[in-house]
């Protein structure tokens, strides 16, 4: 059972197993396709799992019971409504330019692919390990706005375009305020590699350990990632009740399906970054000097850590979605350009004196 | 310095009416007893309408197949869309010739459930009941004839 612990004994067996029968070019690219395939295995999965839980979740919230009908509690409807997307017919506009609006959805999935490719599953679970992974992420977590401004742009409709806009003023506000939060806690880990980010961790959580100033910027976090998956009360981009489906309204069947899978893959990103930056990642729970306490909590497996974390971030993400209002566009930039913006720049001027005084944990 | 005071002032009491709403759906979410959307087919046995749900018209009769509609009319006049069609017959009480229904014609198909006629009735003798499995695949059905056959006014109403 060491291998639910440490990644490392499973991904050096298969190595070692690998390279007894292969050249080591072969066995390089065998190992990326490996990794590829679980990615997509990942991706494929969560797309099922979330958008079910966001089903469910949402229903509760509204009082209702959500998908009963197929399978038990419902439990199939997400197989059933994929079959049906894979069914349906790839419809383009006449005035649509093809090129583009066939390109949109592979960018946003691309950009998916590649900010989940740096995540820290658990130990040694983790496919690329920069040294800069935290700025990676950031910036290739931004790219699938150039998807949503092409879908909006080629689809040759209204609504489509004003979507795609207001999604591009929306990522670009709150790129900064994402940025400025994950700083705060940079500044203390001096590190912007999520390996290292994560183990900086083991006596003690980043918001515990940097008490006021790290959950200051871990609420700012909250609010500004919602913001930049287009999700919750920030979704202006697909408005159903003034854009019919904003970006994707022209978008049918499986291109559909890519962009409804992008937007709950960027929110599992989201909480993972989240997770793995303020909540420790995979580490378990541990208080420094406690070494009776923090060994029982050592037998809980890393993934298990990691996903529980995942899915309360992802929780918390729905809870805001289904309580609150829409944004108007002024009262959307409003709040990142006067409020979280200023409010996150002194937060990080004053953990960076914490972290001079040495005043965090 | 009044300003600055404010500006956290405002965020504080933002986040906190916040907060409210996440506790109002937190609410909703930790007690699933309190759903109140139904599972229509599978609990067809076990449903009960709530007492205030309009249904469809009906014409009260007793045990000895006797109602209280004196054929007045007001209910039709009251219909805005012409749902309740009285078709009147003169009977002879007491040596005199009186006013009374033939038929209580009611138009299901055109009734939009807005119950302005039982207010407008002045012997309360028809009701909104709860029934709500109308669908029916004759359309002539849906016109109803709402006295019984052979049934005939209380006496005493006028």
């Amino acid at each position: 059972m060491n291998w639910l612990y440490d990644f490392n004994y499973l991904t050096r067996s298969i190595h070692e197993s690998l390279a007894e029968t292969f050249e080591p070019a072969t066995v390089t690219i065998v190992e990326m396709a490996l990794a590829g395939l679980c990615f997509m295995i990942l991706f494929a999965l969560l797309g099922l799992v979330l958008v079910y839980a966001e089903r469910k979740v949402s229903a509760f919230f509204q009082q209702r019971l959500g998908p009963m009908r197929v399978g038990k509690w419902g439990t199939a409807q997400t197989l059933a409504d994929v079959i049906k997307l894979l069914m349906k017919e790839p419809l383009i506009n006449k005035n649509a330019d093809r090129f583009l609006f066939n390109l949109a959805p592979y960018i946003i999935m691309i950009a998916s692919f590649m900010a989940m490719a740096s995540l820290p599953f658990a130990k040694g679970l983790q496919a690329l390990d920069f040294d800069i992974g935290l700025l990676y992420i950031s910036a290739v977590s931004s790219l699938g706005v150039i998807g949503i401004l092409l879908a909006g742009w080629s689809s040759d409709n209204k609504y489509s375009l004003i979507g795609a806009m207001r999604s591009g003023a929306q990522i670009i506000s709150y790129e900064l305020s994402v940025g400025l939060s994950l700083l705060t806690i940079v500044v203390l880990t001096g590190s912007l590699q999520l390996s290292t980010i994560v183990e900086s961790q083991a006596n003690g959580w980043w918001i515990f350990k940097g008490h006021i100033p790290a959950v200051v910027a871990f609420i700012i976090f909250l609010i500004a990632s919602t913001a930049e998956t287009n999700r919750g009360p920030f979704d202006l981009a697909e408005a159903e009740s003034e854009l019919t489906a904003g970006f994707h309204t022209e978008y049918s069947g499986l291109k559909f399906a890519f962009f409804f899978l992008a937007e709950f893959a960027n929110m599992f990103i989201v909480a993972a970054i989240g997770a793995t930056v303020f909540l420790g990642g995979w580490m378990p729970f541990h208080i420094g000097g406690w070494e009776g306490f923090n060994n029982i909590m050592d037998y809980v497996p890393p993934l298990f850590w990691f996903f529980g974390k995942v899915s309360f971030l992802i929780f918390m993400m729905m809870w805001f979605r289904w309580t609150f209002p829409r944004l108007r566009i002024d009262q959307l930039l409003t709040l990142e350009w006067k409020y979280l913006l200023p409010v996150n720049l002194m937060n990080i001027v004053l953990m960076a004196f914490l972290s001079l005084m040495g005043w965090h944990f | 310095m009044k300003s600055i005071i404010n500006y956290f002032k405002e965020i504080f009491s933002g986040l906190k009416s916040l907060m409210q709403g996440m506790k109002v759906t937190g609410h909703y979410f930790t007690h699933p007893k309190e759903i109140i959307t139904q599972q229509y087919p599978e609990n067809r046995e076990t449903l009960k309408m709530f007492e205030r749900f309009r249904g469809e018209v009906v014409l009260l009769h007793d045990e000895n197949n006797e109602h209280k509609c004196t054929g007045c009319s007001a209910c039709e006049v009251a219909c805005p869309n012409g749902t309740i069609e009285i078709i009147p017959k003169r009977i002879e009480v007491e040596g005199r010739k009186v006013k009374a229904i033939d038929q209580f014609v009611y138009h299901l198909q055109m009734c939009t459930m807005c119950g302005l006629c039982i207010p407008a009735c002045p012997t309360d003798a028809i009701v909104m009941a709860n029934t709500f499995e109308h669908a029916v695949f004759d359309r002539s059905k849906l016109t109803k004839i709402l006295n019984k056959p052979g049934s005939k006014i209380m006496d005493g109403i006028k």
